[in-house]
């Protein structure tokens, strides 16, 4: 399918849907205001929120706050994901020790560490940024192992034949042979960590969008509730675009990343 | 990697070293006082709360009551999913039109969190059992859709040009040549789904639910009852484990009967 045909189609089916929306709420009112807002109540939402502030701030704030848990707790799994899986996947008998304890905390999804996390810290920001970091940290590590595993034995040979030092090893070979799988482990684990953020706002935070969908669920606000799940998406398109962006950044010189 | 592997034995014997690690930081922790004993016990109090808990009540029912109630709700989000999904994703991979129409809405949709639908969800279907049947199908519909959709988009064109040739209608073109092309694809969308919609339904019980296991942990944290709140994670993990288990089990044995593994 040809780049300009989807373009042009999306254009048409958003004037299609916006029509659609007008028709159903405003023109005929076939869907209530109780349930689904229309255009208007929505627009009314979105300026209350940003001008008069909405659940304890102004979109701006609670936004910010969101993403900067999101940035923190991706941050630190990246941190400690990339490494440890550097390792496993570089040393047989760590992978031997590893794999058992990782193997019990895997299934465990990331939302059911909420509830300990909140038992541990609070509702504050920690017990955000540890939900988030078990999230995140997963498929860093699981991606970042499989890219190690994929380096071609002469490479590895032909460097420890030339005596190079470890660390020069792990930047220098390692980490660029592991980089297009740490890239694939980092989107899967952005996309996670906004899931978690969200949730665990929703069972219970200050500041923030899932605070928005909270008080707006509990308030019976509909328009609000839209203006929180767009800022969701809107976050969550924003970070992704970001992340793809650094990715051709960093991995410029490979095919691959291209395509 | 760095030299030879492992054998057996010493596999085994770092296993058990580093579970035995994880398991003497953990009882030390908690033994010592230096994490209060309420808040991290150990992991025998865990397993003894367990075992308490399929027969004790807690918020309302015993544990194997909760993941019951659980396995309802998932299984009809589940379903739903599936049901609308997959036969939507054919329809998308064989009309051009509908293909146009539907493919920007949900690439924009694709980046709200599932978990976002949660307001409206209990809005449009309250918290009892329709509210977290749609927070599952918000997480499980994406991918049946999406593979279903790739599937019939790369069924081989000779397949379809010999059916034209034969003068099949539209209806008959999808059950019996996209469909069945599709199935490997559907499969493996099918098992994707099951573990997003495993973890929406974590999700949704603990928001917006008066049962299941997700409420029961809820209510424990409430009672600052960290045995109970762990109980329900491994409930959770093996639960999702054997969820992936059986389908992993049943995608092998759907792709040996179509021969496409020997």
């Amino acid at each position: 399918m040809s780049g300009h045909r989807r373009i042009w189609a999306g254009w048409a089916t958003l004037a299609g849907l916006v029509l659609f929306w007008f028709g159903l709420t405003t023109w005929t009112g076939i869907v209530s205001a109780g349930r689904f807002p229309s255009p208007a109540a929505f627009w009314l939402s979105l300026v209350q929120i940003m001008t008069r502030g909405y659940a304890g701030g102004q979109l701006v704030t609670h936004a910010w706050h969101s993403l900067e848990l999101v940035a923190m707790g991706f941050l630190v799994a990246i941190a400690t994901g990339v490494p440890l899986g550097l390792w496993i996947g570089w040393s047989r008998r760590a992978e031997a020790a590893i794999n058992p304890v990782f193997l019990i905390i895997r299934p465990i999804p990331p939302l059911a560490w909420i509830p300990l996390a909140i038992l541990w810290l609070g509702l504050g920001d920690a017990a955000k940024i540890m939900v988030i970091w078990f999230a995140a940290f997963v498929p860093s590590v699981i991606n970042t192992f499989s890219g190690v595993r994929t380096i071609e034995r002469p490479v590895i040979e032909a460097a420890q034949m030339l005596g190079t030092p470890l660390w020069r090893f792990v930047i220098e070979i390692l980490s660029p042979a592991a980089a297009p799988m740490i890239f694939t482990g980092m989107r899967l684990s952005l996309q996670a960590a906004w899931t978690t953020l969200v949730a665990a706002e929703l069972v219970g935070a200050l500041v923030g969008v899932g605070v928005v969908l909270n008080v707006a669920q509990q308030d019976i606000y509909p328009g609000m509730i839209l203006v929180g799940m767009l800022t969701v998406g809107v976050l969550g398109f924003a970070t992704t675009w970001l992340l793809s962006r650094v990715e051709h950044r960093v991995l410029a010189w490979n095919v691959a990343a291209k395509d | 990697m760095s030299g030879r592997p492992l054998s057996l034995g010493e596999t085994i014997a770092w296993g058990l070293a580093g579970l035995i690690l994880f398991l003497g930081i953990w009882t030390t922790l908690s033994i010592s006082g230096l994490v209060p004993r309420q808040f991290l016990p150990t992991p025998l109090g865990v397993i003894t709360r367990f075992v308490q808990l399929l027969t004790t009540p807690f918020a309302g029912a015993t544990l194997p009551q909760h993941l019951a109630s659980s396995f309802q709700r998932y299984l009809s989000g589940m379903m739903l999913a599936a049901l609308v999904g997959v036969p939507l994703g054919l329809l998308m991979g064989w009309f051009r039109l509908l293909d146009d129409i539907l493919s920007p809405i949900f690439e924009g949709l694709r980046f709200i969190a599932p978990i976002a639908w949660v307001p409206f969800a209990a809005l449009w279907f309250g918290t009892g059992i329709g509210g977290p049947v749609m927070i599952i199908f918000a997480g499980a519909f994406p991918p049946c859709l999406i593979n279903a959709y790739r599937g019939a988009r790369f069924v081989d064109p000779r397949l379809i040009e010999a059916s034209q040739m034969l003068g099949t209608g539209h209806l008959r073109t999808i059950l019996e040549v996209l469909l069945p092309a599709s199935i490997p694809s559907i499969v493996a969308g099918l098992r994707v789904a099951a573990g997003l919609g495993w973890q929406s339904l974590v999700g949704a019980e603990l928001i917006v639910a008066a049962a299941g296991v997700g409420f029961m942990m809820v209510q424990a944290q409430a009672n600052v009852s960290t045995p109970t709140v762990m109980t329900g994670m491994i409930a959770i993990g093996i639960a999702g484990m054997l969820i992936d288990v059986l389908l992993r089990y049943g995608e092998a044995l759907i792709l040996r009967r179509r021969g496409l593994v020997v």
